[in-house]
């Protein structure tokens, strides 16, 4: 008896502390898969931050590659010494070097473009959902206007007229794709909005925007993160897609798009590393965040829960 | 005995594309300090918009067309939202049927009550944590402090009618509009949150509406009941004479219909007919089409007349007690 009752008392005591955070957690590392992807995701972000001190060569600098490596096939040793395990491009920097400083500005372009659309499209979809009216009429067929386009497209023109720069494509990325957070938004306040407890809420007497960012807003959020992984993915592979077409980041600072690229003239030659080995690391990061946010989704989603 | 809500000729409309469906339509009643009046019908016979009405929650394309809502003396019916705000949860607070819902479900329970009292009071968060502590203890929730930090779903259906019956008492309101807050319950359960809030109402002297479909429930609880139908108040007395002697015919149905009035293997007693559609309600008395007395008297719209202590709508009251 006494060992019964002892144990529900520590079976109440874990159900007590247990957030809801804990528990998406533990649901969470279920799955081998995600964790594994996010795993690989924060080896990648790892990587790509420490590459200053982890990379033979700093392919930025103009003064440390060297024409004369240029075309090295995986496993050369360039001229000042060192091994270059993936090859090098035809200017001759080290590719694993390229590729780590390269993974750099792609993940801060789509993490920066990313977190800036999703602040800008929740704050016009909760206006929308709550104002209601002719204000949702008018956000909403400018969301839909807006998606009738191709991201790409959208982003390919607005880089065109702004020009070039890390700033003008974080700038054209988050116009791309604001209007997807704007509609997740709107669409799961609308549903929370008529639940009663927003109208407990009112009745408490608690002031609107308080109902609003302090009430409506947290139940928004699963699907935010959902979306919002899965666009910053979508956001990298648009950076990338640009640079590929020469409209993006310049030639003296390639991202993964860039690199990809160079290469690109080379493959029929044979020199298949200089494209492929910046493919895979592109291919890696967007499939890695995908499966985490997809993830994500199945354990975020209350209708999908066994 | 001072009213504390006086309720005149009230008649709230909701102008839909398909018409006006007159939800509530023209209905007077008081409470006064310390009492509960049980406000009893069936489903869309307008009683929880009535509810609405008096804390000016009706959302377009409803309206209140007419008639006063005194609140301690003062109209409210046509009131700011800013003063309805400074009402809401402070004077006026709300109890709602399905506690599963009213509960913000990514709020801890602390979160929730400190917020209801610093919307209205500039007191400390310790306070305010105190006051919803001692809250939760007085509807019979053991240990508060844990309780505080649990998020909603860790708590059973009747553990959060009484976490939402706290909140409403929290601000010390002189009134309470419970709309069905035990209908979602177990019926063990559905007792102990009775138990409380009718020893709640005795203690701070709170008014109170108790808006439910069950005469049982209210049969023990209310100190007067009022029943409605179609947007109406057909019968509107003392407990105890509306439960015993029922004079309006469609009280007398209701009463026939609880199952325990009715013998056990017989077939249940029905009010025969379906509520009318409120888009199409009947000339005079809505009630006439389904009554079995009705006569050619009952076309024109029967005015409110007083019986044996109890106001009804009915040019044939049943004097004769239940005969159904």
């Amino acid at each position: 008896m006494t060992d019964i009752s002892a144990d529900t008392a520590t079976v109440d005591e874990t159900a007590k502390v247990e957030t809801p955070f804990q528990r998406f957690r533990s649901e969470f590392f279920e799955s081998w898969i995600a964790t594994g992807a996010l795993f690989l995701l924060g080896l990648i972000i790892i990587l790509a931050l420490l590459a200053p001190y982890i990379t033979p060569q700093n392919p930025y600098d103009l003064g440390q590659v060297d024409v004369l490596d240029g075309r090295l096939p995986p496993g050369s040793e360039a001229f000042t010494g060192y091994t270059m395990w993936l090859g090098s491009d035809g200017s001759g920097r080290d590719l694993y070097s390229a590729i780590l400083y390269g993974l750099r500005i792609s993940l801060a372009v789509g993490v920066a473009s990313g977190m800036i659309a999703l602040v800008v499209g929740m704050a016009v979809g909760l206006v929308a959902a709550y104002a209601g009216g002719r204000v949702e009429n008018v956000i909403m067929r400018l969301v839909d206007l807006q998606l009738s386009f191709p991201a790409s497209l959208v982003a390919l023109m607005l880089v065109a007229i702004l020009g070039k720069g890390i700033e003008n494509i974080i700038l054209a990325l988050v116009v791309a794709q604001w209007a997807y957070y704007a509609r997740t938004v709107r669409g799961t306040a609308l549903v929370e909005r008529r639940k009663e407890y927003v109208e407990a809420a009112q009745c408490l007497g608690l002031s609107r925007t308080r109902v609003v960012f302090r009430h409506i807003l947290p139940n928004c959020l699963a699907p935010l993160i959902v979306v919002g992984t899965v666009q910053t993915a979508h956001a990298i592979s648009l950076e990338a897609t640009l640079s590929f077409l020469g409209v993006g980041l310049p030639q003296t600072e390639p991202s993964l798009g860039v690199l990809i690229a160079n290469g690109f003239e080379y493959m029929l030659s044979g020199r298949y590393w200089i494209s492929v080995f910046p493919g895979i690391a592109l291919l890696l990061t967007v499939v890695s965040i995908n499966l985490v946010g997809d993830h994500l989704r199945d354990v975020l989603n209350p209708r999908l829960k066994k | 005995m001072t009213a504390v809500l006086e309720v005149e000729g009230l008649k709230t409309h909701f102008f839909t594309r398909a018409g006006v469906v007159k939800a509530v339509d023209g209905v007077d009643f008081s409470v006064a300090k310390g009492e509960v009046m049980g406000l009893v019908g069936e489903s869309g016979s307008g009683k929880s918009i009535t509810g609405f009405s008096i804390l000016g929650l009706i959302d377009p394309p409803g309206r209140i067309v007419e008639g006063a809502i005194r609140f301690n003396g003062e109209d409210i019916a046509g009131a700011s939202e800013e003063r309805l705000k400074t009402l809401r949860g402070n004077r006026i607070a709300m109890i709602f049927q399905d506690p599963m819902m009213t509960l913000n479900p990514v709020l801890r329970i602390d979160t929730q009550m400190i917020e209801a009292i610093l919307a209205h009071e500039k007191v400390d968060k310790r306070e305010a944590w105190e006051r919803s502590r001692d809250a939760l203890g007085l509807v019979g929730i053991p240990s508060p402090e844990e309780r505080l930090q649990a998020y909603p779903h860790q708590l059973s259906g009747g553990m959060r009618q009484r976490v939402a019956i706290a909140t409403a008492f929290l601000n010390r309101p002189d009134l309470i509009i419970a709309d069905e807050p035990t209908t979602a319950l177990d019926v063990t359960i559905q007792a102990q949150i009775i138990h409380e809030a009718q020893k709640l109402t005795r203690q701070t002297g709170t008014a109170m509406i108790w808006i439910t479909h069950d005469l049982a429930v209210v049969a023990g609880l209310a100190d007067r009941i009022s029943v409605m139908y179609a947007g109406r108040i057909v019968e509107q007395g003392e407990t105890d004479l509306v439960i015993d002697h029922p004079l309006h015919p469609y009280t007398v149905g209701l009463l026939g219909s609880v199952p325990s009035a009715n013998k056990r293997g017989e077939r249940l007693y029905q009010i025969e007919g379906m509520t009318p559609n409120m888009l199409d309600l009947p000339e005079g008395c809505a009630f006439a089409p389904r009554c079995r007395w009705a006569t050619d008297a009952c076309t024109p719209p029967p005015g409110v007349q007083t019986v044996d202590g109890r106001q009804i709508r009915c040019v044939h009251p049943r004097r004769e007690g239940v005969t159904a």
